[in-house]
């Protein structure tokens, strides 16, 4: 199953409290 | 909600959770406020149980003690093996505790830490509630 990550932060976390949901950031240095 | 931060994409959402190595990984809560964080490469099961560890500890935080368990729960039903299973065996009674205020469960823990994960550091944690 393929995550759609969200990489705007701000509305991403926006998006999280609207929809009670907690959420997961991950930090990477690894090329795209 | 999973949201990628690139350190050349997004420098400043990277010093912004005063994360300071790749990779990292944090369980926030619904309002940004961080509840675990996951530092260095993990195998895919020792990442997966320290997700879980994670929305255990969201679900904790916000007086959810029977999600809580159950997510401790399941870490132990799936990852028995895994680094965060001793610590799941410590907070799944401390959950059931505050759902039910029954300390007996307390009780139990440092012998089942003891049988089942005698080096971990929570094996130590529990010494006090020895009968």
């Amino acid at each position: 199953m393929a995550v759609s990550w969200k990489k705007d932060v701000d509305a991403a976390l926006n998006e999280a409290k609207t929809q009670h949901k907690p959420v997961l950031v991950d930090f990477s240095a690894a090329p795209a | 909600m999973p949201i990628a931060v690139h350190i050349k994409e997004n420098p400043a959402g990277f010093h912004r959770f005063e994360s300071v190595w790749t990779p990292t990984a944090l369980v926030l809560d619904e309002n940004g406020k961080e509840r675990h964080r996951i530092e260095g490469y993990l195998p895919k099961d020792e990442f997966a149980a320290q997700l879980t560890l994670g929305l255990a500890r969201v679900a904790f935080m916000q007086k959810k003690w029977a999600d809580a368990e159950k997510l401790y729960d399941e870490i132990l039903t799936k990852y028995p093996k895994s680094e965060a299973a001793p610590e799941a065996v410590y907070w799944k009674a401390v959950s059931h505790y505050k759902n039910t205020n029954d300390h007996t469960v307390l009780g139990e823990v440092p012998k089942t830490l003891q049988q089942k994960y005698p080096n971990s550091v929570w094996a130590k944690k529990a010494i006090p509630w020895a009968a």
